[in-house]
């Protein structure tokens, strides 16, 4: 009945948005970084690669039943002509100016292709060099596993008006429940159950103190992500750095082909020959894009998160609302945790998420709180994780020290707050406790 | 300390002759006292439930107490005795390590007496100068998570100074001092310059330059001249006698120099914060970041000016790191305090002189928790699990209201230290 009435069409049309341009110096600006990338890409990436080397993609993997053959591409000329794109955008913004949504689009596009440009480039040190394209995007799908879910995690919390700055405690103690009650019963099942409780208790933690009990909510998140990497710590020094074998040798989860899907090439080695955590998140993904936009359960949190007194008024449990959702965000983020140690059999280690939830929280806030933005966010930080990864094998052209590899995922996260969202806009009441009337 | 505060309450006006005594007598005043929600009470109360959770982790890890648990019914007090000793071994040997060793042969010095207390000293030096750093932000509603990248930026210049050039005594010291001061304030006013021209919030970019500088220590250690010529460890050479911080008591005693330093700058951020046209216009964007502009301040520069005073703490944090405590730049000489600084500043409220006493407390945490470490096997992670519970019960008063049944103002939410992303 009330889902009904809280969705019936509005009454008055929604006006049309009249979109106000970007201003000169803003277009100016963002043109002139165009085409300062645009030059680097051409002339650095371009003109520093072998001119008669062809930079290689692998497309299948070693054991596949139809080979795909290599992708070869001329490196210098590839750059090149990607870069000349690049500063054809610039110039255009500076002269014309794009409008918001095509603005988005160019820098997408951009982005693919001083990456693929760079890719080109790193593939020229030697000749003959190939680059297995189809492992690092595997590789990114696994490094992305648990941005995602902590993403996920982020936005459920968020769009119900809970900052969540302890994803990374909720992802640490996840792992670490895993670990420890995966080794000591050897069960995987358990062990992911354990997981997603560790998870839900942080998540209940944030929301009692946040919700009940009005503590200013980045600071909780920071308190809390203190508290879980001491208790997980303590722990593994105490019991299970101490007996390895008891302890802290979780069962793996194996990978699963699923029947016809797994046969496509490219796409089925890259995303139908994974294991449980991942199809789950798959799952998630769909569930929470679909219910947050589309169910009475999303209208519920989207009405929490800008204006809580007005759902309120409606008749709509502000406080409840929150709880579901905190708790549901912390075992989401759970799970996210035990990707890193059931999902690739690793044993626990302390901190070992070492700022993934951080890096879910910016990808949160990249992607706009949108389930999809998000999880293309965290995508995109996977992306750069397994490009250092990759990187660090092949030789490139011009040695890259590991270090700056490693920084990659975090320079990537400040130039996406800093310079590509500019200025978000949270859902209103995010991080406003409802105080009730 | 309570009997002290009664005394100096002003006394009640002579009540009228016909109404009876409403004057109370003084352990009534003091008890009232008690159960009243003021600082003090709260962060004992926050201390003991912060102990007593801490010793539920000690049992629960505690293996002699978890065998003798497995045969907890027919003898229940075995299980008693072995979780109490666990327990209380664990606490002395972390009050001995901070405050007061009986254990010290009778024919040592009066230096070695001391020695805990100056571990406790030491340790608390750059906790105060890191909570300072959270603090002062929290005062401008910035929350500064970065004092970690802040601080390795500042060893990295202060070290860098202090190891490469050659300069005559008193000088040179200086010199590294305010290099590191320098590379504190850059690393954290880019945060600030970020937020203020591109809206980006200080709580993701700081995070994002923690890693970024982590990183770039660990390129630096990797390159000849900034590394030690020789080690296969990544390690920094050895910064200069004249750039250090001069020890304050003979040798067994390690603290130095830095902690008057900590103390000379809570003062300075507390005359700052109340006294500076700096502070005022920091505590009115703080305050309500719309009436500042509306008053003509600058909220944008504001917020630069505030992340580069918070750098700057942060640098002089790393410079009694690199300068005092050790002697050469490892990639770990962060050690956790950047984020013991953020408990700190929290349990000192964002005020320089409560500050200071937290980061004492904290400090002697950290020189106690080495010495349970060794003493007892008791893992010094225990002291983070502590800091955290004793700040998240400071954060919430009224939980610890409800708990004791303490009577105080309706006054439910913690203080605006940080801003939501829209803020």
């Amino acid at each position: 009945m009330s889902a009904l009435r809280e969705e019936s069409a509005p009454l008055v049309k929604a006006p049309e948005v009249v979109e106000v341009p970007a201003s000169r110096n803003a277009r100016l600006v963002s043109g002139s970084v165009l085409i300062v990338v645009g030059l680097l890409c051409a002339l650095g990436l371009g003109l520093g690669s072998h001119a008669g080397y062809d930079a290689r993609f692998g497309l299948s993997p070693a054991g596949a039943a139809i080979k795909i053959p290599a992708l070869a591409v001329p490196a210098r000329v590839a750059a090149i002509v990607l870069g000349a794109l690049v500063i054809v955008f610039g110039v255009w913004r500076i002269a014309r100016g794009f409008s918001r949504k095509a603005m988005r689009w160019v820098v997408a596009i951009s982005i693919v292709a001083v990456v693929f440009s760079f890719l080109c480039w790193s593939c020229t040190g030697s000749q003959g060099t190939t680059l297995d394209l189809l492992g690092l995007l595997r590789q990114t799908i696994f490094l992305a596993v648990p941005l995602i879910l902590g993403a996920l995690a982020g936005v459920v919390c968020e769009r119900s008006g809970v900052i969540n700055v302890a994803i990374e405690g909720q992802m640490l103690c996840g792992a670490f429940a895993g670990a420890l009650l995966g080794s000591i019963t050897d069960s995987t099942a358990i062990g992911i159950v354990a997981a997603l409780v560790a998870g839900g208790l942080i998540g209940l933690l944030l929301a009692l103190f946040a919700i009940r009990y009005l503590v200013n909510q980045v600071v909780l998140g920071v308190v809390i992500n203190l508290l879980a990497l001491g208790i997980t710590g303590y722990v593994y020094d105490a019991l299970m750095a101490k007996d390895q074998n008891t302890y802290n040798t979780p069962p793996g989860l194996h990978a699963i082909n699923i029947p016809g899907l797994s046969d496509i090439p490219i796409i089925g080695p890259l995303l139908f020959e994974q294991n449980l955590i991942v199809y789950a998140m798959y799952v998630l993904i769909v569930v929470i894009d679909l219910a947050l936009f589309r169910s009475k359960w999303g209208l519920r949190t989207r009405a929490v998160g800008e204006h809580p007194r007005a759902a309120d008024t409606v008749g709509i449990n502000v406080r409840r609302t929150r709880y579901v959702n905190v708790i549901v965000g912390g075992v989401i983020a759970g799970l996210g945790g035990a990707s890193l140690t059931l999902g690739s059999a690793l044993p626990f280690g302390k901190n070992m998420t070492n700022g993934k939830g951080f890096i879910a929280l910016a990808a949160v806030i990249f992607g706009r709180w949108s389930p999809r933005g998000a999880v293309g966010a965290a995508l995109l930080f996977g992306f750069a994780d397994a490009l250092q990864n990759v990187l660090s094998f092949i030789g490139t052209p011009v040695a890259i020290p590991s270090n700056f590899l490693a920084m990659l995922p975090y320079l990537a996260t400040i130039l996406a707050v800093a310079g590509l969202v500019g200025r978000v806009r949270a859902p209103a009441a995010d991080g406003e406790p409802y105080v009730g009337r | 300390m309570s009997e002290v505060d009664a005394a100096q309450a002003p006394t009640p006006s002579p009540a009228p002759l016909d109404m009876p005594p409403p004057s109370p007598s003084w352990w009534r005043r003091v008890a009232r006292w008690l159960r009243s929600t003021n600082p003090i009470v709260v962060t004992t109360l926050a201390f003991v439930l912060s102990i007593a959770v801490g010793g539920l982790l000690i049992v629960f890890t505690d293996t002699p107490t978890r065998k003798a648990a497995r045969y907890f019914f027919s003898s229940p007090g075995d299980t008693f005795s072995r979780a109490w000793h666990a327990v209380s071994t664990a606490y002395i040997a972390l009050f001995e390590g901070s405050v007061f060793d009986p254990h010290i042969s009778s024919h040592a010095s009066v230096w070695q007496a001391l020695n805990p207390l100056s571990e406790t000293l030491l340790n608390a030096t750059p906790l105060i100068l890191a909570g300072l750093a959270v603090g002062l932000a929290f005062r401008a509603g910035l929350f500064n998570i970065g004092v970690q990248g802040q601080l390795i930026i500042g060893v990295v210049f202060a070290g860098y100074a202090g190891f490469a050039w050659n300069l005559p005594a008193g000088v040179h010291l200086v010199v590294a001092l305010v290099a590191g001061l320098v590379g504190g304030a850059l690393w954290g006013g880019l945060a600030g310059w970020l937020k203020s021209r591109t809206g980006a919030h200080e709580v993701i970019t700081t995070i994002m330059l923690n890693y970024v500088a982590y990183y770039l220590l660990g390129y630096l250690l990797s390159l000849d001249g900034f590394k030690r010529s020789g080690s296969n460890q990544a390690i920094s050479r050895i910064v200069d006698s004249n750039a250090r911080l001069p020890k304050l008591f003979p040798s067994p005693l390690r603290v130095h120099a830095g902690i008057i330093m900590a103390l000379l700058a809570a003062a300075i951020v507390g005359w700052l914060l109340t006294r500076s046209r700096i502070g005022f216009q920091l505590r009115a964007v703080g305050a309500n970041q719309n009436a500042a502009r509306t008053a003509g301040m600058n909220v944008g520069r504001n917020y630069t000016v505030t992340l580069l005073l918070s750098g700057a703490l942060a640098g002089l944090a790393g410079c009694s790191q690199i300068l005092g405590t050790n002697t050469a730049v490892t990639q770990d000489i962060d050690a956790g305090i950047g984020f013991t600084g953020i408990t700190v500043a929290l349990l000192g409220r964002a005020s320089p002189g409560a500050t200071v006493l937290a980061g004492l407390l904290f400090g002697a945490f950290q020189a106690g928790g080495v010495t349970m470490q060794s003493r007892t096997g008791t893992p010094i992670d225990l002291v983070t699990v502590l800091q955290s519970i004793i700040v998240l019960f400071i954060a919430a008063p009224a939980l610890i209201r409800s708990a004791f049944r303490l009577r105080g103002a309706a006054d439910t939410s913690s203080q605006q230290l940080a801003k939501g992303w829209n803020g």
